[in-house]
């Protein structure tokens, strides 16, 4: 009928949008991004739910280790030498690579 | 907010273990939309593998089947060697400073980890054993709650002789009054017509000895003085 064929690529959107990143193939990549929900509110939750994982997994345990926190700091430091990437250009010892 | 409070004490303490936990109880109340009735599960015992600090095991675990053990080491010295090469790591003032700000950070957790580990661990079974008895102490008060209320639905069920007491008290005032009431009434009546048969008496009493005194009277007015002489002389 002419629902059949709507009804089954709905079925794959919602297929897909369960799997998570690592378990999606390379091809399907593009149409997984699609089902991600991009509102300000969408965007907040992943953010709240990244933290959620991380913190759950190397903070939130009994004997936690130096690792839940050296790589926060770690990571922080990194973003903040991307952010200042422009400015350590001028200190480049060679002008060709 | 909690969660720097908690990054920031951690980063003193090795273990940032469960003086955490019962802000983390409120927070995951808050974050959750569904709340469920089922029973927190308790804190895992210790936290994702990491290498050498930085690396988490995931990474390590996701290069072996492909390239053995030495793999992520490769990529990490190839990565290296591109970004210095390339000057995409820039090496300056700040590279000497963070070197040396590394090496101190890493003597002294090499060398005071463990003693940390050890005092937050000392404290963090403290704060778990007031956490424990706050437990044991609402569990046994409500236990003592439920068992004097299962008292109270016990003494509920003894109102029914209660009442039927009650009622037969009431029953035999009731009858006891009853009584009392008779009999005052019989008395009453009783006298009454006591005073009745009294007052009758009474009339026939002074009738008889009014008839009496009238018919002596009367015989001894008719006792004439003739008589009187008669009998004198018979003497």
């Amino acid at each position: 009928m002419a629902d059949k064929p709507g009804m089954v690529e709905w079925d794959m959107h919602m297929a897909l949008a369960q799997k998570r990143l690592m378990d999606v193939k390379l091809g399907q990549l593009s149409s997984w991004l699609g089902t991600r929900d991009f509102t300000p509110n969408g965007l907040l939750g992943s953010v709240r739910g990244g933290y959620e994982r991380y913190f759950n997994k190397y903070i939130n345990v009994k004997k936690g280790g130096i690792g839940g926190v050296a790589m926060f700091l770690a990571g922080y430091v990194a973003l903040s030498y991307i952010w200042e990437y422009d400015h350590i250009k001028h200190d480049r010892w060679r002008k060709y690579h | 907010m909690l969660s720097r409070l908690v990054l920031v004490s951690g980063h003193i303490l090795k273990n940032s273990g469960s003086f955490g936990a019962c802000l983390v109880q409120a927070s995951r109340s808050f974050h959750q939309s569904s709340q469920s009735r089922a029973p927190v599960p308790p804190l895992p015992e210790k936290g994702g593998k990491v290498r050498h600090g930085i690396f988490p095991e995931e990474l390590f675990t996701l290069l072996y089947p492909k390239t053995g053990v030495t793999g992520p080491y490769m990529l990490g010295t190839g990565l290296l060697l591109y970004m210095l090469s390339k000057e995409i790591y820039v090496i300056n003032h700040e590279t000497f400073a963070a070197a040396s700000i590394g090496v101190v950070i890493i003597y002294g957790v090499k060398k005071f980890g463990p003693s940390v580990a050890a005092f937050s661990g000392i404290v963090s079974a403290d704060k778990f054993d007031v956490a424990q008895e706050v437990k044991d102490q609402a569990m046994a008060s409500l236990a003592q709650g439920i068992e004097d209320e299962k008292k109270e639905q016990w003494r509920v069920e003894g109102r029914c002789m209660l009442f039927d007491a009650k009622r037969n008290n009431v029953a035999m005032l009731l009858e006891t009054n009853y009584r009392e009431r008779l009999h005052m009434v019989t008395n009453e009546v009783k006298k009454r017509l006591d005073y009745q048969v009294e007052l009758q008496n009474l009339h026939r009493r002074m009738e008889q000895e009014h008839m009496v005194n009238w018919v002596e009277q009367s015989v001894i007015k008719s006792i004439t003085p003739q008589q009187v002489q008669g009998i004198w002389s018979l003497h």
